[in-house]
């Protein structure tokens, strides 16, 4: 009578014990995450200063935040920087890889040498452009000293083009990633199909206009939310490479929630803008997430 | 007639054949430009930078800006040097890859082997937490390290980055168990194996591939982290990103140049070292939060 019991008792154990391994981490994102995120979206409705203070004021925090011309500039900069940042690093990327893909000898040499920038800190990124894009020290400097004296290469000092500069180093840092996930696309296709492609007499172009590049739907689709997603929480990088100048010139709302939490005290309007971004994310992800969680079923 | 047509094609080849190759060559070239620039001029006196050619080699060779960077240069204001600070970066990054990682298997696990009602939905609201932009837990991140009194330690950066960690870690293996034969853990359990003596006798022991992914995503995620170390971190606990930029940005005057390039490269030289080493988990590791399959 005694066993049936014991095991009775071991099978419900054993049945609990997954559950309790996995309850910590559970309860961490839970707390961490969500219990964070609903906090800062009510201090967002606070008229937190300083520190979290608890009076109720509506969406005021959010009207001042979309009145403030700053703001204003942030969210500019992030339309500009990140059509052109996916844009490029795609341009970039697929074309890296369909070149890559083209029975290269040398693949193994050169996919580390375009990846590479992937393993480094932004802020390691940042401090080598901002010398290279330097007029006096870097390109433009080298260029004249080369004899190219009218060579003219100062966009990092000026509030127009300041923010194309940001552009450049972020592709340079992430396009050889982009690169390996189109790479990793293209290697999956099968090749019965494009032979019988190129045997009805297609053209290499209209191969991959036609075939190829259709195909590859999943890693666009990655590589744009991927990119996306990235692009909304650069922050090192404008830390490291401009400071968000010339002036306001390269402010994203990454660099605009800091300031404004930490060093304006305005933490309603900080919350505000965090909020914001994470809605932006999410704009961009849950519907993503979703699909991808969904289909291995 | 015929052979004419073909060597034409084959003439056509070898020409897109040189032009791809050029291409791939300048494309290298470009990515490798910003790291040569670092390097050659990390180990040039600062006379020839201020006077030279940003590419041209040095004319004496000198380790001194490494040396300094590494161990007398200002930061913020205290003459020490990054050496502190790479001190701090290795005694925050190790526990929080320990920890987050070691979650990470058994959560993977459980997700996997021992499914229960919801579980997909709890991986969903874990891999979503992998993609919050981070300033919306800054605020309330301050303030609970401050009520534990962690705030501005290693111990509270740990805990930071492990947290946020474990939604990738999960990923990682949950993915990897998905594809493991859930018969031969039913299997086990029928010869009355236990939860974790089948982690451990059977899972774990296959594991090697996808905790090297892990460890890798996680150790260059956490080394190069800046903005949780800038938030979060006191005097005696920044990590090395942050020093890095006080060391740029602070010098005042002239700046010494080559100082700021070794320290660069000192910064980034754990996580290039890993790359150069095992590129290959490190790609799988990028990939595996993107592309399916």
């Amino acid at each position: 009578m005694a066993r049936p019991n014991a095991t009775d008792l071991r099978t419900r154990l054993q049945e609990w014990i997954p559950k309790l391994v996995l309850a910590p981490s559970i309860a961490s994102m839970l707390f961490f995450v969500y219990g964070f995120i609903l906090f800062t979206v009510y201090l967002s409705f606070t008229d937190s200063k300083i520190l979290p203070t608890y009076g109720w004021v509506g969406w005021r925090n959010y009207s001042n935040l979309f009145q403030l011309p700053m703001w204003s500039v942030a969210l500019e900069n992030l339309a500009i920087f990140a059509s052109l940042y996916i844009m490029i690093c795609i341009a970039i990327g697929l074309g890296l890889a369909i070149l890559l893909d083209q029975k290269i000898r040398s693949e193994g040499v050169l996919r580390p040498i375009y990846l590479y920038p992937m393993a480094l800190s932004f802020i390691v990124t940042g401090t080598a452009w901002k010398w290279l894009l330097d007029p006096g020290l870097g390109i433009e400097h080298t260029m004249h000293l080369w004899g190219w004296t009218s060579f003219h290469f100062n966009w990092i000092k000026s509030s127009d083009y300041a923010i194309y500069c940001v552009v450049l180093a972020a592709v340079w840092q992430t396009s050889g990633f982009v690169m390996a996930m189109f790479l990793a696309g293209l290697r999956g296709i099968d090749n019965e199909i494009l032979k019988a492609a190129q045997m009805d007499g297609a053209s290499n172009w209209s191969l991959y206009r036609r075939i190829v590049i259709p195909q590859l739907r999943p890693a666009f689709l990655s590589a744009i939310v991927i990119l996306g997603f990235l692009a909304i929480k650069s922050y090192d990088l404008i830390v490291a490479l401009t400071g968000g100048g010339p002036g306001w010139a390269t402010q994203l709302p990454s660099t605009f929630m800091y300031s404004y939490t930490f060093t304006r005290n305005e933490m309603g309007v900080g919350a505000a803008s965090a909020v914001i971004m994470l809605m932006m994310t999410a704009a961009i992800l849950v519907p993503y997430l979703y699909s991808e969680l969904k289909e291995p079923k | 007639m015929s052979s004419a047509i073909q060597s034409n094609v084959v003439h056509s080849g070898r020409v897109a054949r040189v032009v791809i190759h050029v291409v791939l060559l300048i494309a290298a070239l470009f990515y490798l430009l910003p790291l040569f620039v670092m390097l050659i001029n990390s180990v040039k006196p600062l006379s020839q930078i201020l006077d030279g050619n940003m590419m041209s080699l040095p004319h004496v060779w000198t380790l001194k800006p490494w040396s300094e960077a590494w161990s007398t240069a200002q930061i913020g204001v205290e003459p020490t040097g990054l050496r502190p600070y790479f001190l701090n970066s290795i005694e925050m990054v190790v526990p929080a890859v320990a920890i987050s990682t070691m979650m990470g298997a058994l959560n993977g696990y459980v997700l996997t082997k021992w499914r229960f009602r919801g579980d997909t939905f709890l991986f969903g609201m874990m891999l979503f937490s992998c993609f919050i932009p981070f300033q919306i837990v800054l605020i309330p991140m301050a303030r609970v390290l401050g009520i534990l009194g962690i705030a501005g330690t290693v111990p509270g950066l740990i805990l930071v980055h492990t947290v946020y960690g474990l939604g990738f870690t999960t990923l990682y293996f949950r993915n990897y168990y998905a594809a493991f034969p859930t018969e031969l853990v039913r299997a086990a359990q029928i010869d009355g194996a236990g939860f974790f003596r089948i982690f451990w006798r059977i899972l774990l022991p296959l594991s090697g591939p996808i905790i090297v992914v892990a460890v890798i995503w996680q150790f260059t995620n956490i080394w190069n982290d800046f903005l949780f170390g800038s938030s979060f971190a006191g005097q005696g606990s920044q990590p090395m990103t942050v020093a890095l930029n006080n060391l740029v940005q602070s010098s005042t005057g002239s700046k010494p140049y080559n100082i700021h390039f070794a320290g660069a490269i000192i910064a980034a030289l754990p996580t290039l070292i890993v790359y150069i080493v095992s590129g290959r988990y490190f790609v799988r590791g990028l990939m595996a939060g993107s592309v399916k399959g």
